[in-house]
């Protein structure tokens, strides 16, 4: 049984095929990634998987158990978490705030006051943001933002964490730390899937990397099968 | 552990609490009846505005609902004030609201910013007029009498639900539910991505936050004697609140109340000595306060010349 089955989901906007017959899995352990162009329907898999949507047809199940259409904060306690592509801190709040919600409201196992904050503090060292801890979330670079958002999802204990773009608009510096995180978050023993256009992040810390194209799976291997398929490269580079 | 953005540096004073309170527990002892009646009067509009940002401030839904809970409570009073005694009228009244409350978020708060606003709005309007109706077309009659409580007992039960709804906010403001409500207010879509049930939360409160507004519809409505709908359901009531909490300013928990009494009380002392220029005065004062206290009147509090409000942060 793998952790994450997805079976046959699809889901249309109107007339358009956002994601269409899509079947995939995710074993425990794995770092997959998940690349494909712009509005190949990448995040709207991931909307599908954390339950910010419905898919019209097809199943996902989590660890065996069918999770279709149940509502978002029901799918996180499962151990599901997310991050999101557009940036979502809560930035009038303080990042150990934001941190300590993920904690309060994700984590089935209620800790007490000093556990929790505990439990903030280990996170924010984790994703190295211990020396902001009091500093309001908004006022920090987007590199750091995304790096609360990863906190705060972590601060759930999901078994499976989606990331949405952790690299977009990074400088090289910031992607190099960025690879890191990822990398650690996979050592933890998180199983991660991630979206990312940063090809030389995603090659160099996905096991497995799956291809999107107008929201169908063409292609899924080792980042060696994928830089050399020719499906892959027409795809990306025209024909 | 601080959860609100708001600072708590005034109930560090509690001292200064208990003494307000007892001098607001003995007011019937040492002051006027004309005093108690203006204390009570300014002490609803505590209510109703304290109420209000129970649920909206931390939330940013802006609820323009506060006069139909407040209607609610007057028609409860109206209705079983000959049955039943004073007390079980005011439970029932509060327990009224909460029902339309928690019936009217369980279906709209799914709405948001502007639309949630013109909902509640059309929801004040909506009751009044479905009530007119049925009076004029099945009761008979336009409006109804209200059986009498004298000054002093409404004063205290006035006096009674304030403290209640004080203690119910601070302590919401300190609890999971209070951490909740302000993710919510920070990001709905992120907050239910971690759990947080975000349509239950924001149901309870805004039905909590209304059972207050209807138990102080239902002590008032005994001072009127008479209600008719036109009284009872008047929107004024709703944008009174919002009107109150901004001037007094939304950033601390003693702005809404300190914009609720200085609003009521300069209504009070401008309709009773200045009848004329009344609006004129009270149109200024609030034009005054917004362009140069945007933060509300707490802001006076804050100000000092040589020092700039915002700290100093730490660059990140």
């Amino acid at each position: 049984m793998s952790l994450l089955e997805v079976e046959g989901v699809t889901k249309h906007f109107g007339g358009l095929a956002a994601v269409s017959g899509v079947d995939l899995r995710v074993d425990e352990g794995e770092v997959v990634g998940l690349i494909g162009p712009n509005g190949a329907g990448k995040t709207t898999l991931f909307n599908l998987l954390s339950g910010a949507l419905k898919p019209n047809s097809g199943a996902v199940r989590f660890r065996g158990e069918d999770i279709t259409g149940l509502k978002p904060h029901q799918i996180c306690r499962k151990g599901l978490a997310r991050t999101f592509q557009s940036v979502k801190v809560f930035g009038g709040m303080s990042v150990s705030q934001n941190v300590l919600v993920g904690v309060v409201f994700g984590d089935r196992s209620r800790m007490s006051a000093k556990q929790t904050g505990e439990e903030v503090a280990r996170l924010l060292e984790f994703v190295g943001l211990s020396a902001v801890g009091g500093v309001p979330a908004k006022d920090l670079t987007l590199a750091n933002q995304k790096r609360v958002e990863v906190a705060r999802a972590l601060a759930s204990k999901p078994e499976l964490l989606l990331i949405d773009e952790l690299m977009a608009g990074l400088n090289p510096t910031e992607v190099a730390q960025a690879m890191d995180l990822v990398a650690a978050i996979g050592e933890r023993g998180t199983t991660v899937l991630i979206i990312e256009h940063v090809m030389k992040a995603i090659m160099g810390i996905c096991g497995r990397i799956i291809v999107f194209h107008h929201g169908e799976k063409i292609a899924e291997g080792t980042p060696q099968e994928i830089a050399t398929s020719r499906t892959v490269i027409e795809v990306y580079l025209g024909e | 552990m601080r959860t609100g953005r708001v600072s708590w540096v005034g109930l560090r004073t509690p001292v200064l609490w208990l003494v307000l309170l007892v001098a607001m527990g003995t007011l019937s002892l040492y002051a006027s009846a004309y005093t108690v009646i203006m204390v009570a009067n300014i002490l609803l509009y505590v209510i109703l505005t304290m109420s209000w940002v129970l649920f909206s401030a931390p939330t940013g839904y802006i609820s323009l609902a506060t006069a139909a809970f407040f209607g609610v409570g007057i028609y409860t009073a109206a209705i079983l004030g000959e049955q039943l005694p004073l007390p079980l009228v005011i439970l029932t009244a509060g327990l009224a609201s909460f029902c339309l409350a928690a019936l009217v978020g369980a279906l709209t708060l799914r709405l948001k910013g502007v639309y949630f606003a013109f909902f509640t709005f059309g929801l004040v309007e909506l009751i009044k007029h479905l009530l007119l109706w049925y009076e004029v077309n099945v009761t008979g009659v336009r409006g109804r009498f209200v059986v009498f409580a004298d000054n002093v007992t409404i004063y205290y039960v006035i006096l009674g639900i304030l403290v209640i709804l004080l203690l119910t906010s601070y302590l919401i403001r300190r609890s999971r539910i209070g951490l909740a409500l302000q993710s919510i207010g920070e990001g709905e879509d992120a907050a239910a991505h971690i759990g947080i049930n975000v349509s239950a939360v924001k149901t309870i409160v805004f039905a909590l936050s209304a059972v207050f507004v209807g138990a102080a519809g239902a002590a008032m409505a005994t001072r009127w004697t008479y209600v008719d709908p036109y009284m009872a359901f008047d929107y004024l009531y709703s944008f009174t609140a919002v009107a109150m909490a901004v001037f007094g300013g939304l950033g601390r928990f003693e702005g809404p109340i300190l914009g609720a009494v200085v609003f009521a009380f300069l209504r009070e002392l401008l309709i009773t000595r200045f009848p004329y220029v009344y609006m004129l005065v009270m149109g200024s004062v609030l034009v005054v306060t917004i362009l140069y206290l945007p933060q509300g009147l707490v802001q006076l509090a804050q100000m000092s010349p040589w020092r700039r409000s915002r700290g100093n942060r730490e660059p990140a």
